[in-house]
């Protein structure tokens, strides 16, 4: 019997968790500077993502997801991208973001419990958070049409989570970006749970990259914890899509080291020991290692980082804190370009009733 | 609770969703399941709402009584295609050769202090579905006899479950396995100068509401719709026939609302009862605010006081 078609999924590493180097260095790797940006920009979303949860076990912030364990992913993706290229992130990316410009006040105040935060004072043409599922990956697609049909040399990046390769809406991104060469990436932050279901339980493919196979894309897996290979792999991708070659499937590996979210409790349904191995490999670990060894980082260095970026942070939170609650006209603003008149009526009730929460 | 009992009782029952199994669901609804009864009675499913409700219809139209969980009611829409095209016309279209005994439970409504697409209150779209019920029970003990009914039922049964209530009202719970009649109301309070219909987490407010105004020798009948479609309008009718003064209040957006829907039966049906218009007090008709506002969207125990007190005006 003939074979028709037959597929193989490559596995990109170049930093070993020890910070050891087991492949070829991408050629950004000899600018120190620029690793060290981009290790101040994970050590940076470490602190801040910690700072975040606090935030939200003193009552001062909402439900949070905490991006633990993701910072190489979310660096590795920045770097690559260009800055007219549109993110469409979901709703852990953070360091994705912060890199793109999106503030601290901003992530604190959509956490907060307000749109606000979602009003990107820095990358205006990015997608906001995205709660729904999967959802994201359709808009990254036509984001990508976009840029096909008006011409524009820019590329759309879908971040997706391993549980959302479950929805429909994923399979149809990457059937549509496929059938249409469209110039996007997807990238799978594959962090082992959703929720509480491990990714053996979520399908039964050895990996998420091969996906990719049955959409005529290419499929990838990549150390998530690796930021060299992250963005190499990411600018790759990008540079193709950008070329006209169309999208690519990479699946990073990585591990959720928190809850789900601050709502969540992962001790009832996973072994500690699983997580105290899963930090032996976590991504900051070997970037320092990495950066010791070659002797472009120093502990002094290190301890001045973190003072430098607990001073950001506080200024941030601080500035957070003081922001005043939206006034009740906000939920009628922007819902339509110009105010319907049954809208100024119920704008006029709520500031009736507004700061009266009745039995709250 | 009532999981437990028809679960027992009856081995075609299986339990589905996210994080349904080892956690519990996200709101402990299903907690300790699949530990009593295995993985092949209470499964988590992969993460999809579509997967979920087409599956409920392919498990129950073949033997089982699906009871499916939808994590929040802001994720049920990739479901709707299932359930609207599916699950609630299976029997019709089959003229009763295959039907679909499926309970789908999801949490409703907001005041949790929730992220986005966890607080919306979208009953209307499910009401306005024909072949499927709309259950939403407003304390503990008439979510287990409402759902045990909804489990027990040979049609579809969306079951919403008011999330501010689940950890706000602590009640003991006869688990007698005594189900609650589907299609009725419940009469929560009763009074003669003026019939409050509401239903799921507004009955706390509106019950506050009376009590603030029996207080100024205002008495009003508080009804709990309970099961929102199809409506018991017996109830509706006999309470306005007996006060003439109807006030509704949903948390959901007015604009066909639920209560549009009551307002409308009492016009057809008792318009020569009322002695004033019909007062709705409901949610504004813009997206379910972020937590900041939300207190300023769901209607307080203030605007059902004046609505009622305005109807007295008449």
């Amino acid at each position: 019997m003939p074979t028709v078609v037959e597929f193989q999924i490559e596995y990109r590493q170049t930093l070993d968790p020890k910070g050891g180097i087991v492949a070829p260095l991408p050629p950004f790797a000899a600018d120190t500077e620029e690793l060290l940006r981009m290790y101040r920009a994970m050590t940076h979303q470490r602190l801040f993502d910690a700072k975040a949860v606090n935030l939200q076990r003193t009552g001062q912030l909402g439900t949070y997801a905490s991006s633990l364990g993701h910072e190489a992913t979310h660096i590795g993706v920045a770097a690559a991208m260009r800055p007219e290229d549109v993110l469409a992130p979901v709703y852990r990316e953070i360091g994705t973001q912060l890199w793109r410009g999106v503030t601290m006040l901003e992530i604190l105040t959509y956490w907060g419990g307000d749109e606000r935060g979602n009003d990107f004072a820095g990358p205006r043409a990015d997608f906001a958070w995205c709660v729904p599922i999967a959802t994201q990956t359709l808009h990254a697609a036509g984001a990508a049409m976009a840029f096909k049909v008006r011409k524009e040399p820019r590329c759309a990046l879908a971040y997706i989570g391993d549980g959302g390769t479950s929805e429909g809406a994923f399979y149809e991104a990457l059937n549509v970006a496929g059938a249409r060469a469209l110039p996007v990436v997807f990238v799978i932050v594959n962090n082992g749970w959703a929720i509480s279901v491990p990714v053996s339980e979520q399908t039964a493919t050895r990996t998420l990259a091969q996906k990719a196979v049955a959409a005529g894309i290419p499929g990838v897996q990549v150390d998530g914890n690796d930021v060299f290979a992250v963005r190499a792999t990411v600018a790759e991708a990008l540079e193709a899509a950008r070329r006209g070659s169309g999208p690519t499937l990479i699946e990073a590996l990585t591990y959720r080291l928190s809850d789900h979210t601050t709502a969540d409790d992962a001790g009832r349904y996973r072994g500690a020991e699983e997580v105290e191995q899963a930090w032996t490999l976590e991504p900051l670990l070997r970037l320092r290692q990495y950066l010791y060894q070659s002797g472009a980082w120093t502990q002094a260095q290190e301890q001045a980082l973190h003072a430098e970026c607990a001073r950001a942070i506080d200024a941030a939170v601080s500035e957070y804190l003081k922001r005043a609650k939206p006034s009740t006209d906000a939920m009628f603003e922007h819902l339509f370009a110009a105010m319907p008149p049954h809208l100024r009526e119920q704008r006029a009730t709520a500031r009736k009733y507004g700061g009266k929460p009745g039995s709250h | 609770m009532a999981h437990g009992w028809e679960m027992q009782l009856d081995e075609s029952v299986v339990v589905l969703g996210q994080d349904v199994g080892v956690n519990g669901g996200v709101f402990r609804a299903t907690a300790g399941l699949q530990a009593r009864f295995g993985k092949d009675r209470v499964q988590d499913t992969p993460l999809a709402e579509a997967t979920i409700a087409g599956m409920a219809v392919g498990m129950a139209t073949h033997g089982l009584k699906p009871v499916a969980e939808i994590q929040f009611m802001g994720f049920i829409y990739p479901a709707l295609d299932q359930i609207v095209n599916h699950m609630s016309r299976m029997r019709y279209r089959t003229r009763g050769r295959l039907s679909c005994p499926v309970v789908i439970r999801t949490p409703h409504g907001g005041g949790i202090h929730a992220p986005e697409h966890h607080s919306e209150s979208t009953e209307t779209l499910l009401c306005h579905i024909p072949g499927i019920r709309v259950v939403c029970p407003s304390s503990p003990a008439r979510a287990y006899g409402l759902l045990l009914a909804a489990i027990r039922d040979p049609d579809p049964v969306m079951f919403l479950e008011p999330a501010r209530l689940y950890r706000s009202i602590r009640q003991e719970v006869a688990d007698d396995g005594r189900a609650l009649p589907l299609d009725r109301c419940f009469v929560l309070r009763e009074g003669g100068d003026v019939t409050l219909v509401t239903w799921g987490a507004m009955t706390v407010e509106t019950l506050r509401a009376a009590c603030e105004l029996a207080a100024a020798g205002i008495e009003v009948e508080v009804i709990d719709l309970a099961t929102l479609s199809p409506i018991d309008s017996e109830t509706i009718l006999a309470s306005v026939a007996k006060t003439g003064r109807l006030v509704i209040v949903h948390e959901a957006a007015r604009n066909l609302g639920l209560g549009a829907e009551i307002a409308a039966l009492v016009a057809e049906h008792g318009l020569y009862d009322l002695k004033a218009p019909i007062q709705r007090v409901a949610g504004f008709d813009t997206v379910m605010p972020l937590f900041k506002l939300e207190h300023d969207y769901i209607p307080g125990i203030e605007r059902i006081v004046d609505a009622v007190r305005h109807t007295l005006a008449n």
